[in-house]
């Protein structure tokens, strides 16, 4: 079971790494923020699969805290990439 | 069969991938997600090593707090941004080379010739846990071995945030930090400011109040608490306080001043400076831990928030 | 039951890094941003959601058990609101409003 663990766990972090030539490539911040996101799922994945894998519980308290703090970096990245601070489109007829 | 290797050389070469991105990328906004990345995966290193505490601490600050705090620098300078071909002259570039050499030198001899056995305090950090009645080592080093470092600590953030305060006009001094946002009505970030804080603040307290026997601590729950509560100034759901406000000065100082009275009052009851008596260190500890929580994230919240920019009354 | 339950752990992680490696292709090869979001978002929800599912069986407390969970809902939370920040966003800058 630890060797599948694992093997999942390297094929998480070999996606995400290749995610990353977003981060590269662009061509616009919010491409690079969404490999930044992809890159904090992936890592908080990779972390509890080494939790599982480690027999460490308080690793499951990195993730929560990278799942806590990427969506406030993501919320600040928004507001200042774009200056979000106007209105909303109007979505709703 | 362990595939554990191929997981550790996966890992340190998307480190230095990431690293190395963030030092040639052009523009300031790109590096700073960049540093972010790098951030997260420093958290998974630290993991991997078994370190949870510092891996909640790079997780907090690297990957959220100062990376917010790097993402308002680069909006802010984005007006000013050099053009792309604008490159440092050779003497400084050559310099900056010697002194990489240098480090990159010495880390090596560390590694490659390491002292045999170790020198390690690790049996004597955990030799008196029971005593101060503690299950996690990295918070006794922090609270009661070395408790001063960590009381000096909290003077650094303070004179830190000094500093940046220290940048705002003369005529705004005492007023509101930061320009003055403009009405926000994305209804997903107000949905996020209202949702996520609840849920933030709850894990930041269980990570101080976990720390004293399993990894987490008063800098990790701090950091957690001013990110959300940066989450909602950001929101403009809350207006930061005026730096000239006498409460505002109080929580700024309460850790430390807790800090000296206990260490004072260290000399009438346990008979040295920063001395906990045998029969409550915990009390004690937590009485120190709670104020300085809070200190923490007090500071930390000012210092992404900026200099005073505008009158209290705007 | 121990088989029963590591089969099922196999199976969910599989699919959670199926999810991951399906997204990953998406952002890389989705024409523009808005369908590269939506890719994004699968890799979050059932990506995350899968690999937990998967973990629950061997999780050695119910402490545990319930952080794991506590994980995926924060990262679905995010994860949900974030996308709609990045989307609005990027429609605006677009000026491809809808």
């Amino acid at each position: 079971m630890t060797v599948f663990l694992t093997l999942a766990g390297i094929i998480i972090l070999a996606t995400v790494a290749a995610g990353l030539w977003r981060i590269l490539r662009g061509p616009e911040d919010a491409e690079r923020m969404m490999a930044a996101q992809l890159l904090g799922s992936g890592g908080v994945a990779v972390l509890l699969l080494s939790a599982v894998i480690s027999g460490i519980p308080a690793i499951i308290d990195i993730a929560l805290s990278i799942a806590l703090l990427a969506a406030f970096a993501s919320a600040a990245f928004v507001l200042e990439a774009f200056g979000t601070r106007g209105d909303e489109p109007a979505d709703r007829p | 069969m362990t595939l554990l290797p191929l997981y550790y050389g996966l890992l340190a070469l998307l480190v230095i991938g990431v690293a190395w991105w963030t030092l040639v990328a052009r523009e300031t906004m790109a590096a700073v997600i960049g540093f972010i990345a790098y951030g997260m995966l420093l958290g998974l290193v630290w993991a991997g090593i078994a370190s949870v505490d510092v891996a909640l601490t790079e997780a907090a600050i690297g990957g959220g707090v100062t990376g917010v705090l790097l993402l308002r620098a680069a909006a802010r300078l984005r007006p000013t941004e050099p053009a792309p071909h604008e490159k440092p002259g050779l003497v400084f570039r050559v310099l900056v080379g010697i002194f990489c050499a240098i480090v990159t030198i010495g880390l090596a001899v560390v590694v490659l010739f390491p002292t045999d056995p170790a020198p390690s305090l690790a049996i004597a950090a955990a030799e008196h846990l029971p005593a101060l009645e503690l299950g996690n080592p990295v918070t006794a080093v922090l609270i009661a071995y070395r408790a001063l470092d960590t009381m000096l600590e909290k003077v650094v953030l303070l004179l830190a945030l000094i500093g940046v305060w220290s940048l705002g006009p003369d005529r705004n001094w005492g007023g509101l930090p930061g320009r003055a946002p403009a009405v926000v009505t994305d209804s997903a970030l107000t949905f996020l400011a209202k949702l996520l804080p609840p849920i933030g603040i709850v894990f930041g307290v269980y990570l101080l109040w976990t720390s004293a026997d399993n990894p987490g601590g008063a800098f990790q729950g701090g950091t957690v608490l001013a990110a959300m509560w940066i989450l909602a100034m950001m929101a403009g759901l809350r207006a930061p306080p005026a730096i000239g406000s006498r409460a505002l000065r109080l929580l700024l100082l309460s850790g430390t001043i807790t800090f000296i009275v206990v260490g004072f009052a260290g000399f009438l009851i346990a008979g040295g400076f920063l001395s906990y008596p045998a029969a409550f260190p915990k009390a004690l500890i937590l009485l120190i831990e709670i104020p300085m929580t809070l200190t923490i994230a007090v500071t930390l919240g000012l210092l992404v928030s900026g200099p005073a920019e505008r009158d209290k009354t705007s | 039951m121990t088989l029963l339950l590591d089969a099922f752990t196999i199976v969910a992680v599989s699919a959670g890094t199926f999810f991951f490696v399906a997204g990953t292709v998406g952002l890389l090869r989705f024409p523009d941003t808005l369908s590269r979001l939506h890719a994004l978002t699968k890799a979050d929800n059932l990506g995350v959601g899968l690999i937990v599912l998967g973990l629950l069986p061997q999780a050695t407390s119910l402490g545990m058990g319930i952080r794991l969970i506590g994980v995926w809902l924060l990262v679905q939370l995010a994860g949900a609101t974030v996308s709609q920040l990045l989307a609005r966003a990027a429609a605006r800058r677009n000026g491809a409003r809808t």
